[in-house]
Formats: C-alpha cells, sequence, structure tokens
C-alpha cells in the first residue's frame, strides 16, 4: 500500500456500519497532496461514503480519519463546518442553486464567507467563470437555461471561489458525451496545475477507467469497503488484481 | 376459534406497528423543532431570505385569502340571518359573524390555506433541492441548511400566518356587512350597535394566538417533509403530500387544544 510523506488525508482503520451493513472495512490509505487520485470501484462499494468521511458528513463507527492534518473525530459540529471552507466539491450534476443564475451560484460562497467588497465579489466571480471557460453572455442564465457542460464549468467555478486545499469530484463524467466528458477532464487537470503552488489536491470518485488513467495521477480501487488496490496511474492500468482487470475490461 | 386468534394478533401488531411509527414521526418532527430553534439562535439572521420567504407566503397569499375571506364572511351573514330571523334577532347577524370569524374562521381557514399553498411549496422546493443535491451543496460549503432553508421558512411563516388572519378578518366581515346590510336590508347602525356590544379585543387576541400557532406549525411540518425526501420526483410528490394532509389535521386538532385552553385564560 502506498504511502505519502505529505498526506492531504489519512486515514487509519476506519470501520462505518448502518445498521448490520457494514460499509467501510477497517480502510487505511493515504492521499497525497498535491496531486490527482482517483478512487475507483463497483457500485455499493462505499465510494460516496468514503467521500462523506473526508467532508466530516459521517462518523466513523470505529477508526480515525485525518484531513489537512486535522483528526475529523475529534472535531465539533461548529469547527467541522468552518473547516469544510478547505473543500471545493464538483457534484455529479453539479448540484447549482436552481433559484439563482450561474454568476449567483459563483458568488454564494464568496459572499456568504468573504469579506470582499461587492466589487471585488463580483469581479472575482467574472473571472472565474471566465477561468472555467463559460461565456460571458451565459454569466445571468439559470441553471436550466445551461448545458450539462456549462452546469459542469459553473459547478466547478462555484467549487474553486474559496481557493480549497482539497478538490473533490463526485463521478464528474457521468451521463456526458465524448466532448464534454474530455472537456470536463481537462478542466480537473487545469485547475490542479493552476493551483499547483497552493498544493490543492484533487480526489476524483469515478467508473470511468479510461479517463481515469489518463488525468490521474493515483488510482485507488475500493471493493466492499476496503482498498484492494492502490498504485500510480501508469502502474494501475497494468494491475494483475483480477477485480481490477475485471473492472477494466468491463 | 384459533383462526379468531390469529386475527386479532395481527390486528393487534398492526395497529401497535401504526401507532409505532406514528410516535417515532412525532419524535422526528420534534427533534426537527429543537433543532430549528437551536439554528435559529445562532447568527447569520438570513433577513433577506426570511423578507423573501414573507413575500412568498404572505403577499401571495393576499389574493386567495381575500376570496376565501369574503366569500366565507358573506356566506356566514346568509346562513346565520335565515337562522336568527326566525327567533327575531337578525340583528345579531353582525356580532356572531365577526365573533365566529375572529376566534374559528379567521385563523383556522388561514391555516389551512397557508398549509396547502405554502406548507406544500415549502417541501417541494426543500425536497427538490434534496434530490438534486442542492442541501448537500449548502453542507460541504460549510452552511447549515436548517439554518439556511428552515428557519426563514418557519419564521416568516409564523409571522405571516397572523397577519394574512387579520386580513380574512377585516375582509370577512366587510363581506358580512355588505351581504347583511345591502342584499338582507339589516339596519347599519344597528348592525355596528351590535358588533360594538358583543365583540371584545379579546376575540381578536384569540384569533391572533391561533394563527400564530398555525403558522408555524405549518412551516414546520412543510419543511421537515421537504428534508425527508428521499426518492427522486416520487419522493418530492409523496412529501408535498404529506406536508399538506398533515398541515391541515395539525391545524384542526390544534385548534381544538387551543380553543380549550384560550377560552379559559381569555
Amino acid at each position: 500500500m502506498l504511502h505519502f510523506e505529505n498526506s492531504a488525508v489519512e486515514i487509519n482503520n476506519l470501520t462505518k456500519v448502518f445498521g448490520k451493513h457494514t460499509v467501510l472495512n477497517d480502510l487505511s490509505f493515504d492521499i497525497p497532496r498535491g496531486k490527482i487520485t482517483t478512487i475507483l470501484g463497483f457500485s455499493g462499494a462505499g465510494k460516496s461514503t468514503l467521500l462523506k468521511h473526508i467532508l466530516g458528513l459521517h462518523k466513523p463507527t470505529s477508526g480515525e480519519i485525518k484531513v489537512l492534518d486535522k483528526n475529523l473525530s475529534k472535531m465539533d459540529e461548529v469547527s467541522l463546518r468552518e473547516f469544510r471552507q478547505n473543500f471545493g466539491m464538483l457534484f455529479q450534476y453539479a448540484a447549482l442553486f436552481d433559484s439563482m443564475t450561474a454568476k449567483e451560484n459563483v458568488l454564494f460562497p464568496l459572499k456568504e464567507f468573504t469579506k470582499l467588497s461587492p466589487e471585488e465579489i463580483d469581479e472575482k466571480g467574472t473571472n472565474l467563470l471566465e477561468s472555467v471557460g463559460l461565456e460571458e453572455i451565459s454569466h445571468d442564465k439559470l441553471p436550466s437555461e445551461l448545458s450539462g457542460g456549462m452546469r459542469k464549468r459553473v459547478g466547478l467555478a462555484r467549487a474553486l471561489a474559496l481557493s480549497p486545499d482539497i478538490m473533490l469530484y463526485d463521478e464528474p463524467t457521468t451521463g456526458l458525451d465524448p466532448i464534454t466528458t474530455k472537456m470536463v477532464n481537462d478542466l480537473i487537470v487545469k485547475t490542479g496545475e493552476v493551483h499547483k503552488e497552493q498544493q490543492m489536491s484533487s480526489i476524483i470518485i469515478s467508473h470511468d477507467v479510461q479517463a481515469t488513467l489518463k488525468i490521474s495521477d493515483y488510482v485507488a480501487f475500493l471493493n466492499r469497503g476496503n482498498i484492494v488496490e492502490y498504485l500510480p496511474a501508469k502502474e494501475f492500468a497494468k494491475s494483475d488484481h483480477p477485480l481490477v482487470q475485471e473492472f477494466i475490461n468491463l | 376459534m384459533e383462526i379468531i386468534q390469529k386475527n386479532f394478533e395481527s390486528f393487534v401488531s398492526g395497529l401497535g406497528k401504526v401507532i409505532i411509527q406514528n410516535v417515532g414521526g412525532l419524535g422526528k418532527v420534534f427533534a426537527f423543532m429543537m433543532s430549528f430553534f437551536y439554528w435559529m439562535l445562532k447568527p447569520p439572521l438570513r433577513l433577506k431570505l426570511i423578507l423573501e420567504q414573507l413575500d412568498f407566503i404572505g403577499n401571495k397569499s393576499i389574493f386567495i385569502i381575500t376570496l376565501a375571506g369574503s366569500f366565507t364572511g358573506m356566506v356566514m351573514a346568509y346562513q346565520t340571518y335565515f337562522g336568527f330571523q326566525l327567533i327575531n334577532v337578525d340583528s345579531l347577524v353582525g356580532p356572531v359573524t365577526a365573533i365566529s370569524l375572529s376566534r374559528e374562521l379567521a385563523p383556522v381557514l388561514t391555516g389551512l390555506i397557508v398549509a396547502g399553498r405554502a406548507g406544500a411549496a415549502m417541501a417541494a422546493q426543500i425536497g427538490t433541492m434534496k434530490v438534486t443535491e442542492q442541501v448537500d451543496a449548502l453542507e460541504v460549503m460549510g452552511i447549515n441548511s436548517v439554518q439556511y432553508l428552515a428557519v426563514p421558512r418557519i419564521i416568516a411563516g409564523t409571522i405571516a400566518v397572523p397577519m394574512l388572519s387579520i386580513f380574512f378578518l377585516f375582509i370577512g366581515n366587510v363581506g358580512s356587512y355588505i351581504v347583511g346590510t345591502k342584499a338582507l336590508l339589516i339596519d347599519e347602525a344597528l348592525y355596528f350597535s351590535k358588533l360594538g356590544n358583543f365583540m371584545f379585543v379579546s376575540d381578536i387576541y384569540q384569533g391572533i394566538i391561533k394563527a400564530i400557532f398555525f403558522g408555524f406549525v405549518v412551516s414546520v411540518i412543510g419543511t421537515y417533509f421537504g428534508f425527508s425526501v428521499t426518492k427522486g420526483a416520487e419522493g418530492v410528490g409523496k412529501g408535498t403530500n404529506l406536508a399538506v394532509v398533515w398541515g391541515m389535521i395539525s391545524v384542526l386538532v390544534l385548534d381544538y387544544f387551543l380553543t380549550s385552553f384560550l377560552v379559559q385564560i381569555l
């Protein structure tokens, strides 16, 4: 199993049980800082539950999880809420607030959490939308008027608004056409590069093997609540683990 | 005999299950209510969101309240007139209508209308936000979803329903006055003099106190069922339906208990 000196996330013996069902089973692994790490796995493998633990939305049944050197299990609700400002998240369907325009969605975290003047907030919002390639004509459109790809761009701009240390991507390319999939993958790589100095870590939850191998630095394979393979992306494709081979060749 | 015993056992166990489910549900609503009070007291107080909800629950209900209030007042005037005429007390149409409206009809009908209109909208809005991960997006940003979504709606509902109830009362009395004096030809001076003799400020207070409780309960139930939505569009429909049904039932049940308490203190 890979171990990193400079970890964004450290998971030690994490177990999560819902009723009689063990979703995460004595899970231990690290996610490096400043790199793109993808967690692959079949449906029901525990990927979303793991993501919610990293975000501090779930408490472990046992074990501990450290994010940016802070033990989330020992943090109270108020500290956890403040701590979550270190995260940005791009949801599967972008999860834009449907009563707000594209720009208002991006301005929302800036208005909530910064003390910038209205002019500065507006300027930052415009810059963020431009940085993800959303044309100005679409800035004042409601999410329902945007295409899937445009919504992803806005979702990414919103997630980056507070310059997070960790970017989480939940199934970023599911349900998108090949061109939009490439665009989203390029954006993920570009985002990582732009924030390299800040050592922003990207964690992707995905089913898309081909895209994962192209854009990731490291790939972990989660099965039945445990990591069965964790390798640099270039080596992952050559893994002889039967489950990984089955998944890659599906 | 054995079959009867088995049927009886299955009936009792079924009844027990329903009771346990409902008591459990009541406990969850109570826990949600406690979480509302906790997050209401925590800054920031989102005044803009409260005003937006006041506009939606209050301002945008005025048309329907005007219709319901005026026709309720007019019907009440007719019904009481034809009954009272038999015993020659038709001059009491004004106060009887006004007292019925202020103590019962205005708050209860306003509560029911708001449960049907705003309660359903609250459940549908929050439920849709939940299934499209917008609620999760708030939580990931570190914003408590109860504080952001439920607190403004519940505060606005608690303020808007008594205001709408007062408006209902006013419009209802205007309707009653028009029918009483113009259609049923009750003497105008007599109408007002009897109104002054029999109607007291405590009657209005009783209605306002009830409306405050109705506004609170309807908003709590609307937002609670919004947050309870789990399964896509079907779940949103179910949550909205439950919000309306339980909102209306709560208004009617609460009305009995509030009446039995308020008649003793006011």
